[in-house]
């Protein structure tokens, strides 16, 4: 008689923290294949995960943080940048990524993301975009597009909307790529190439809000989202972030839009400081105490 | 002969279906059962068909699917020769 | 454990408040400092980003309050021991990031030196009306340790000891200057490392199986780990549980915000900073804190010379407030308080709270802009003896 293996363990099962699971996110939100993408990318990366720290704000995705098996902080509203901005100084052998969602990183956030990439702080930043805010039930977004039912915006949102990827670009990140919860390959792609590189990485994920986006504007359920999301979108890597503004149900462009290497800060701050201190100038691997 | 085949945890499943969807071989269903939350968790209709390619474990946002490769099993002969 | 001596810029030096509380910071062993311009305070990070590349470490200008105040925790969690600066309205802006790390139990310090107030105010003339905000600033239950320096060496002295009980307690601690102490040039010496004690960070011994990141002590405080190590762990400000994770049940409430008070009023006795004279005889105290104090010295020297038993008890820590330090003295025969600070009465609600069925407390109120005049305060120390 042949012996039969005993099946193998989901190769996300490791990274979380089982206790908690099942999660708090609706049936069809994509935030956990978000972290499906990551956990994948994290494996195939071979980093030291007891190196990887996850830093998330508030909202649905702000709550990434508090499954995942790794030195996670679940800051204030808006403020994950800055906190892994310390963190990172602190230690720079830490990878830090921080995991949070639209309204929390361009709304509330939007002024910590723009000089984090202006900066060219080595923190890589994946923003889930759901098109509004969820966790409190539904609210306008910078990113909600025109037309859009919300509750702060009965009668449909008339502003107009953050394109999240030229926001990043202008500001000066190093990396800016938008996929789909959708392209499950091609974003764990992104995660893996952000965690090999320096700098500002930031990566959009458009990812379905059932219960609130996609039900009050009469757009179905998250598998909906899910196939619009594979018949609208367009592959443009190396497009410009630029023609990349979304709208209610037109195209999404998606890719790579920005991948240039430039000095990130630590880099920056040491050739300065050198430069002009030479021999006086105390540089340390981390700032530990003890 | 199966190349691949799937572990489906019931109890942490919502029923969202993107794994009967996105499978690019067809391979599931969601079943009418329920579970003790009241959804209806995916099933295996054409097992012969799974390639172990996980795209169901990709898709799924609460952790309930995935798919592995099963290695080939040799046939009685081949066994018997070597 | 002795300070790190490229810390410490050993010496006798001619330096302002600002400039000696950043020394200070040095000398505790501060690396990383998150800041934001603000009049009146802005000189203790331009020293700090001056000195610290010489030394080992950071600074980073931030792009506001906001960012400052939670970029410091980030980088305690990362390893470091870190501060932040600011005045009133910065103080308002960090109000949430306050209340994240007493939630959090994030060891640092955040130094606020007052100026006039409310809003923009009066920048560069000197208040001590954040007292309250210090203590009751950010929302929900909590409780703080705030140090009060009233000269440009304690400036220096007191900083190293706010640093110092912040490990000790796990606790953000507010280190309240005013702008005339920030901005007096003074002498100040510097000691050499081996004088200079230091409280070490709170480290666990406990391995990951073990560990558990607000498990608390005997002492009723959790010890601490830094990211990096392999403990894995989770934290957040929303109400969590020994292990760190979310847990918004009555129970954990309860039991969690009970012991954030509860670690500092365990340690009521070491939290007792008082700096006192006179007492012996004394039928009134004058209490007060900062640079108001110095010039309450002169008062109760005046009222000595008229015969008036005038006693000091000067608050060198105004939270937790010293409640039973002050009830015994007006158990004990103190008559009066006289309470003169630069604010229209804060400390002094506390200090009629506290004695209230004893003794009468007489507040000298001061709008701000600048200090009171001797005067001043020897006319209340009068009507409290009448």
């Amino acid at each position: 008689m042949t012996a039969v293996a005993a099946p193998p363990t989901n190769p996300v099962e490791p990274f979380l923290r089982t206790e908690r699971i099942p999660h708090i996110w609706c049936p069809g939100c994509g935030i956990g294949t978000t972290v499906n993408c990551f956990t994948r990318a994290l494996l195939e990366s071979q980093l030291n995960l007891d190196r990887v720290a996850v830093v998330s704000g508030i909202g649905c995705t702000g709550r990434v943080a508090g499954y995942l098996k790794l030195d996670s902080f679940h800051t204030t509203h808006g403020r994950a940048i800055p906190f892994a901005t310390g963190l990172k100084l602190a230690n720079p052998s830490l990878e830090v990524v921080v995991y949070s969602g639209d309204g929390d990183l361009s709304a509330i956030g939007g002024n910590h993301l723009i000089h984090a990439a202006r900066r060219n702080m080595d923190i890589k930043v994946i923003c889930v975009n759901n098109l509004i805010y969820a966790m409190t039930g539904g609210q306008s977004a910078p990113t909600t597009p025109a037309t859009a039912i919300t509750t702060t915006a009965p009668y449909g949102a008339y502003e107009p909307s953050f394109n999240l990827p030229a926001l990043a670009e202008a500001a000066g990140a190093s990396y800016v790529a938008r996929w789909t919860t959708y392209h499950v390959r091609q974003l764990t792609k992104s995660m893996n190439e952000v965690l090999h590189r320096r700098g500002f990485c930031f990566i959009e994920v458009l990812s379905p809000c059932p219960t609130l986006y996609q039900r009050r504007n009469k757009m179905g359920d998250g598998l909906d989202a899910m196939k619009y999301y594979r018949e609208a979108s367009k592959v443009n890597n190396g497009g410009s972030a630029q023609d990349a503004a979304i709208t209610k149900d037109g195209e999404i462009v998606v890719g790579k839009f920005v991948d240039r290497v430039r000095p990130d800060y630590m880099e920056l701050m040491r050739n300065r400081l050198s430069s002009q201190l030479g021999e006086d100038y105390v540089e340390v691997e981390n700032l530990l105490c003890s | 002969m199966a190349k691949g085949n799937v572990t489906i945890n019931v109890e942490r499943c919502k029923g969202c279906a993107f794994c009967v969807e996105f499978c690019p071989t067809k391979v599931l269903a969601l079943s009418s059962a329920f579970n003790s939350k009241g959804y209806h968790p995916p099933h295996v209709v054409n097992p012969e068909k799974c390639s172990g390619c996980d795209l169901c474990g990709m898709y799924c946002p609460d952790f309930a699917i995935f798919g592995y490769k099963v290695p080939a099993p040799r046939t009685e002969a081949a066994k018997h020769a070597s | 454990m002795q300070a790190e001596p490229r810390g410490v810029l050993t010496g006798i030096h001619f330096l302002d408040g600002d400039q000696a509380c950043c020394e200070g910071a040095l000398a505790a062993g501060a690396r990383f400092a998150a800041g934001y311009p603000i009049t009146p305070s802005t000189e203790v990070v331009e020293r700090f980003a001056s000195r610290i590349p010489t030394v080992g470490g950071m600074f980073m200008q931030m792009e506001d309050e906001l960012a400052s105040s939670i970029a410091i925790l980030g980088a305690v969690w990362g390893g470091a021991k870190a501060f932040t600066v600011t005045s009133g309205p910065g103080f308002s802006l960090m109000m949430e990031h306050i209340g994240y790390a007493a939630m959090t139990e994030t060891p640092c310090v955040f130094v606020d030196v007052q100026r006039g107030g409310p809003s923009m105010g009066l920048p560069t003339l000197p208040a001590q009306a954040d007292m309250m905000q210090a203590r009751w600033g950010s929302h929900g239950d909590y409780e703080i340790i705030a140090l009060c320096p009233n000269s440009p060496q304690e400036c220096f002295d007191l900083t190293i000891k706010a640093f110092n009980l912040s490990e000790q307690f796990r606790t953000p601690v507010m280190f309240m200057m005013d702008e005339c102490v920030g901005h007096m040039t003074e002498k100040v010496v510097i000691p050499p490392c081996e004088q200079i004690e230091i409280f070490p960070r709170r480290h666990t011994h406990k391995t990951p199986a073990e560990y558990k990141p607000f498990e608390p002590e005997a002492d009723l405080v959790p010890a601490m780990v830094h990211a990096g190590e392999g403990y894995r762990f989770h934290m957040t400000g929303l109400t969590h549980d020994e292990r760190g994770y979310p847990s918004m049940t009555l129970p954990t409430q309860d039991k969690l915000v009970r012991r954030l008070q509860d670690k500092f009023h365990a340690a009521e006795d070491q939290l007792t900073l008082v700096d006192e004279a006179g007492m012996e005889d004394a039928e009134v105290v004058v209490v007060s804190y900062g640079i108001t104090s110095r010039v309450a010295q002169r008062a109760i020297d005046m009222a000595r010379q008229q015969g008036i038993k005038a006693g000091r008890c000067r608050l060198i820590g105004v939270w937790p407030f010293p409640d039973k330090h002050l009830r015994q003295l007006a158990q004990r025969g103190v008559k009066a308080f006289v309470v003169p600070e630069i604010n229209l009465g804060q400390i002094s609600r506390e200090v009629e709270r506290a004695t209230g069925s004893f003794a009468h407390t007489i507040a000298v109120p001061h709008a701000g802009g600048s200090v009171h005049r001797p005067e001043h305060i020897l006319n209340a120390i009068l009507e409290a003896v009448k």
